[in-house]
């Protein structure tokens, strides 16, 4: 590769800014504070309130774009590089309000105002939404918090928002997103990498065993921002062309390791059940807009929602490294807390699930709040029958209640052969009394969980009894 | 009226929405050469600080300096009251205590430099609960005593129970975390920008902090991104540390926390524990209770008396208490100082009597709206302080028009349906009133002020002592004056709240800001008003009395299209050396109380209200969901519709998050365990009612406050006991119906043993049931 470079640009607001020294965890966020863009706040700075939220410009198909609304308080500055980005400054040019701005402003939905640029970002990127009809879907806006209005004129806002209207912002969607360039840059002892193929990503893994790859940051800016985490040398998956490819044949369905949630979503169009009901509780939109699969199972959190769904599709991820390419099955992927099958050099550069996928799968999740929150338990659960109604595949894979995400083989090999009915379900409930020791924590304590990946089996059964009679 | 009582949008509705309205800390990027502060914590909940030495922090680059005790130029202690909350204690009082702060050029070298400051500590023995502030004795207050009638009337009632109820607190989570900016000023004063409910108040700390007169503290708060409560008292100790490192290092220094900081280290809603018996009589009359009430005061007093005080106050509800016996305590715990929180105690007091009222109920096997009703005061009753309920038969009206609108018969009949025919998820609804006192507790705060200034051209500024945290004061505020000036609300500019404006105010705060600095602002038109209608009239040729203001201009008396510009009437005005600026002032009339006697008139009046919120629940997951929330609100007559139903719509939720999911949690070392947005939940889109009515009772003006609208902005609060309510009786319906009890919050793990408690119950009878047929 070149030799590393000294500044990094992007169009912030139709004009392209250079930075020239910054550190690496510095985010997008005090960027724009710096310079007195304050629309955008801090109000968490881990991406669950939105307030800090701006559009990126990013890929829909291959020559259009879309809006994604995403935290800026999760994107590194230097992973901005190349970006198009437009903060609620940039929105009511000439003094004319946006649509999203005069349609919160009549409803009533600002109160205090703080968390208000957020929303207006968020339902900007809605309204642009290609194949959108109608009002806006207030769901869009699930990245945003308030405190006080009680969301109710906020639905009022979206609801009553037409097409996007003509003019430069829709115009620009008729363009392709910016190419992300591979970059290079240094400031000082720090370090940024984007490279363009999974080679050059591997030789820069092997030649820096300190260097720390990042997806789509949700993760790793929180434990930047919240636990003072610092890091030397970040590489980007970014660039990668084939860490963003979706491929579907008739053995297995491909996803890229680097595509975000919500591209996933946009791509996989016969996706199963399961994966639907496992979208919109998996974090909120804006953090789907940058989160990867894997990024969410390299983190290896026992509390991860990829895991339990995707284990109990009997997925595999494809792995590269110095030493080639390997495949690992993703019940087996995770050693201990918050370790991993993956070795040095390597990285996640796919998740193959195998096909005919389950005949039923069902994810489940139990939080304090029923959406964007964090597991308290989850559930990935799968059977497949034989013509006589015997089980033949079980899958029963739980988040929340061990170290790792856990896929309890002694239950699922208990109701082989079986009919699935109230007395397989309790043959599971002894077994995962026996081998489950989950903690007791904020989310929950040890008994509670235990009842409910019980309670879940139950509930599966429960909501599936006919097929299974 | 034109403009008073019309709906229209807040005063800053476009600031918001374009990003340009500012906060406090958004002016940071205009202070060239600003420090940044970041606190070195302690480790301890409870210990003492032996060692403190700076040294190593200072030998950082681009640290400025390290603030301690000996930096303090006059009183260090911001401590509202009492004088209790040193700012470099040298007793650790809470686990991350602050000790020392360290200002440098970036707050990344700040907080790295934090860490190097070296600290040794002798730890004791911290008291991490209520229970064990209970044993130690250990309280800042108590008891004190609230007594009516002879309560040993519970002994001899054919239903008498007691029990025991934990209330869990509630984090603020205003979306704008504590931020403070302070300057030197041109004449060597302080200025500062902080983001506080009382700017007064930062002034007076800030003051006796740098140990300056008053006069030399400069106090503006723009707006707040929320505060609820949580900016009454708090905010000082921030705006402290700001000025006490600009008086030392001669440059701007802002003081902002992150938000795990702002959970770690500021107060929150008090948690409580109440202990009651309570006596009814067959037909569910209350006929005495006894109660005492334990409240988690944290650290240091802040303002938990008056919280408690207003919990007892609040015990009573709607509801005739003939016999009483009130006890309080405020617990000194080692954890932060619990603080002023929307509603004040007063939810806590009111979801002990309303979990009581229902253990009524179902121990008699009555539905719990006809037990609360056959409670409900009545005209002429008096509360258990001896204060008359005024309107106490609107309780009745909202009741059964709510009752009426959200076909509640109609829609249990419907429940009971359902819950026959599910196995695994019951619903469950109730209704449950408010009664809110309005003013504050501690009489000497009723007063507001005011300083209104039109120039030549005939636009306005208005100065008045209240803040703006979003509840919407701007936006009465400018009604106020362009409904008395007769002029369109852009022709009005309210100005950010400033201490060097209105001296001496009181905290916005009580749901009292528009009733108080409303009324000081009308004071003050009506005198510029009655100046100018001099004027015209002169040149109109007609008597002053008759002018009249409307849309920017001033009329002759039977003139309708002809008339003044105000602007010129102004001008005029200023020609003749007419003074074009006033100053307003209101305090509540008729409010006393006697601490002593525990009798008197504390509130001014009541607002009322009523909600029915609808659930549903999963037995295999303890979750739920709330269907429908019908609400029905004594606002007066609405003085900003928006802004009224932005409050109710807000506060009910904010309300159903404290009772449901918002949930506390300590580790056993005393540090907060839920310190962030991912750990501590605050409702989102998920729990806003499917269906949500709001609706005001109409005719309802009340005579005493601005232009008939009542305070709305801490009673809505308390309509979200009905969702708590609502979960209770889904929970009954998993059981045999007998009592259901469940610490608050209801969190679906709450919410799932109950039900299996239930669940079980149920199959306890009914196996008992089998046996009798045997």
């Amino acid at each position: 590769m070149t030799s590393p470079g000294a500044s990094l640009q992007f169009l912030l607001n139709g004009n392209l800014v250079s930075v020239e020294r910054t550190s690496l965890q510095a985010t997008l966020l005090d960027f724009l504070r710096e310079r007195a863009l304050t629309g955008a706040k801090e109000g968490c700075a881990e991406g669950e309130c939105g307030a800090c939220t701006v559009v990126l410009v990013g890929p829909d198909g291959d020559c259009s774009s879309a809006y994604r609304a995403v935290n800026s308080c999760l994107m590194f500055l230097p992973a901005a590089a190349g970006h198009e980005i437009y903060t609620v400054e940039s929105l009511a040019a000439g003094g004319r309000l946006a649509p999203a701005q005069a349609a919160m402003a009549a409803a009533g939905g600002s109160q205090c105002g703080y968390c208000t640029p957020g929303f207006v970002m968020s339902l900007f990127a809605e309204q642009y939404r290609r194949g959108r009809s109608g009002g806006c879907d207030p769901h869009a806006l699930a990245s945003n918090l308030c405190r006080c209005t009680g969301y109710r004129p906020i639905r009022d806002a979206a609801l009553s928002l037409g097409p996007a209207p003509e003019g430069a912002f829709k115009d620009r969607l008729s363009r392709p997103a910016p190419l992300l360039e591979p970059v290079s840059y240094a400031n000082g002892e720090a370090r940024f990498s984007r490279p363009a193929s999974i080679r050059d990503c591997v030789a820069i893994l092997s030649a820096d065993p300190g260097a720390r790859l990042l997806a789509g940051g949700t993760d790793l800016a929180v434990e930047s921002n919240l636990r003072g985490r610092r890091w030397s040398h970040l590489v980007s998956l970014e660039g990668i062309a084939e860490l963003r490819e979706f491929a579907e044949t008739a053995g297995c369905v491909r996803i890229g390791s680097a595509l975000s949630l919500n591209e996933i979503a946009e791509r996989w169009r016969d996706a199963p059940e399961a994966f639907r009901e496992w979208l919109p509780l998996f974090a909120s939109p804006a953090l789907r807009n940058r989160a990867t699969l894997g990024g969410n199972f390299a983190t290896a959190s026992p509390i991860g929602d990829g895991a339990p769904l995707f284990a109990a599709l009997d997925a595999n991820l494809q792995v590269a490294g110095p030493g080639g390419r390997r495949s690992v099955p993703l019940a087996a992927f995770f050693t201990s807390y918050r370790r991993t099958a993956l070795e040095p050099g390597q990285l996640i550069t796919g998740i193959e699930i195998p096909k005919p996928l389950p005949q039923h799968a069902r994810f489940y999740k139990v939080a304090k709040r029923r959406m964007d929150d964090i597991s308290t338990v989850a559930a990935g659960l799968a059977l497949d029958w034989n013509s006589a109604g015997r089980i033949v595949r079980a899958r029963f894979v739980f988040g929340g209640v061990a170290p790792v995400p856990l896929r309890v083989q002694a239950a699922e090999e208990a109701v082989i052969g079986e009919r699935w009915n109230e007395s397989a379900v309790s043959r599971v409930q002894s077994i995962l009394a026996r081998t489950l020791k989950p903690i007791s924590d904020h989310r929950g304590s040890s008994e509670y969980r235990l009842a409910l990946a019980q309670s879940l089996i139950e509930k599966f059964w429960w909501e599936r009894r006919e097929v299974a009679a | 009226m034109n403009i008073a009582g019309k709906a229209v949008p807040h005063e800053s509705a476009r600031g918001h929405v374009t990003g340009s309205a500012l906060y406090t800390d958004d002016l940071a990027a205009r202070f060239p050469g600003i420090l940044h502060a970041w606190p070195v914590l302690a480790p301890h909940a409870h210990a003492l600080v032996t060692r403190l030495d700076a040294a190593p922090a200072l030998a950082e680059p681009a640290v400025c300096t390290v603030l301690t005790a000996a930096d303090v130029p006059g009183e260090g202690d911001c401590g509202p009251n009492r004088h209790d909350e040193p700012l470099f204690p040298s007793e650790v009082m809470f686990h991350s205590q602050p000790v020392a702060w360290v200002l440098a050029e970036t707050l990344e070298t700040a907080r790295c430099a934090a860490e190097c400051v070296r600290v040794e500590y002798e730890p004791l023995p911290p008291i991490l609960s209520i229970e064990q502030a209970i044993a130690a004795k250990s309280f800042h207050v108590g008891p004190v005593h609230l007594n009516r009638g002879d309560v040993s009337v519970i002994e001899s009632s054919p239903l008498q129970f007691s029990g025991e109820l934990a209330i869990g607190g509630q984090e603020h989570f205003y979306l704008e975390t504590m931020a403070a900016i302070a300057w030197l000023d041109e004449s060597g004063g302080i200025a500062l920008e902080s983001s506080t409910q009382h700017p007064s108040e930062v002034q007076e700390i800030v003051a006796r902090v740098l140990g300056l007169p008053r006069h030399q503290v400069t106090v503006e708060c723009l707006r707040m991104g929320g505060a609820f409560g949580g900016k009454e008292v708090q905010s000082n100790y921030y705006a402290a540390l700001a000025a006490l490192g600009a008086w030392k290092t001669r440059r701007p220094v802002r003081v902002r926390l992150p938000r795990a900081l702002d959970m770690i280290l500021t107060g929150k809603r008090h948690p409580f524990l109440a202990r009651y018996s309570a006596g009814f009589a067959l037909d569910g009359r209350l006929q005495g209770v006894r109660i005492t009430l334990y409240s988690d005061g944290g650290w240091s007093l802040d303002l938990s008396e008056p919280v408690l005080w207003r919990a007892l106050f609040h015990v009573d509800n709607t509801y005739l208490l003939p016999a009483a016996e009130l006890t309080g305590y405020v617990c000194r715990t080692h954890k932060t100082s619990q603080t002023a929180f929307r509603g004040f105690g007063g939810p806590q007091g009111m979801v002990t009597i309303e979990e009581i009222l229902d253990q009524a109920a179902r121990r008699l096997s009555v539905p719990a709206e006809v037990i609360r009703e056959r409670n409900f005061y009545r005209e002429g009753d008096t509360t258990h302080y001896g204060q008359p309920v005024k309107d106490a038969g609107r309780i009745a009206v909202i009741w059964n028009q709510l009752k009426q609108s959200s076909k509640f018969e109609s829609r249990r009949a419907e429940i009971a349906r359902f819950n026959a025919t599910h196995e695994h998820r019951k619903r469950g609804i109730a209704i449950t009133p408010v009664k809110f006192g309005i003013s504050f507790t501690a009489t000497f705060f009723n007063q507001g002020g005011a300083l209104v200034l039109i120039y030549r051209d005939g636009s306005v500024q208005v100065n008045h002592g209240g803040t703006e945290m979003g509840q919407g004061l701007h936006t009465k505020i400018g009604q106020v004056a362009a409904e008395t000036l007769g002029l369109p609300l852009e022709a009005v500019r309210i100005m950010p709240t400033r201490t060097d404006k209105v001296p001496n105010t009181s905290a916005t705060a009580a749901s009292s800001s528009a009733d108080l600095n409303g009324a000081a602002v009308l004071d003050a038109c009506a005198q510029l008003k009655s100046r100018l209608a001099h004027v015209a009239a002169h040149q109109f040729g007609c008597g002053a009395a008759s002018v009249r203001f409307e849309n920017g201009r001033v009329f002759a008396a039977g003139e309708e299209t002809r008339g003044l510009p105000f602007r010129e009437v102004c001008d005029a005005a200023y020609r003749q050396r007419v003074g074009l600026f006033a100053q307003g002032y209101y305090r509540t009339p008729e409010i006393e109380f006697d601490y002593q006697t525990g009798r008197g008139r504390p509130f001014y009046y009541f607002a009322y209200g009523a909600a029915v919120s609808e659930v549903e629940t999963d037995r295999f997951t303890g979750e739920y969901r709330l269907l429908r929330t019908d609400i029905l609100q004594d606002a007066g007559d609405p003085l900003s519709p928006t802004v009224d139903r932005g409050q109710v719509e807000g506060g009910f939720l904010q309300g159903a998050g404290w009772l449901t999911i918002e949930e506390l949690l300590w580790d056993p070392q005393g540090r907060l365990a839920t310190a962030g947005a991912s750990t501590y939940k605050l409702p989102s889109w998920s729990e806003v009612p499917e269906e949500f009515h709001v609706s005001f009772l109409e005719n309802a003006a009340e005579p005493g406050a601005i232009f008939g609208g009542k305070a709305v902005g801490e009673p809505p609060l308390m309509l979200a006991i009905s969702v708590r309510e609502a979960i209770r009786d889904a929970v009954s319906a998993f059981g045999p119906g007998g009592v259901v009890t469940f610490a608050s919050p209801a969190t679906p793990e709450r919410v799932f043993f109950a039900i299996r408690r239930a669940a079980s119950e149920r199959e306890a009878v009914a196996a008992d049931a089998g046996a009798e047929h045997r």
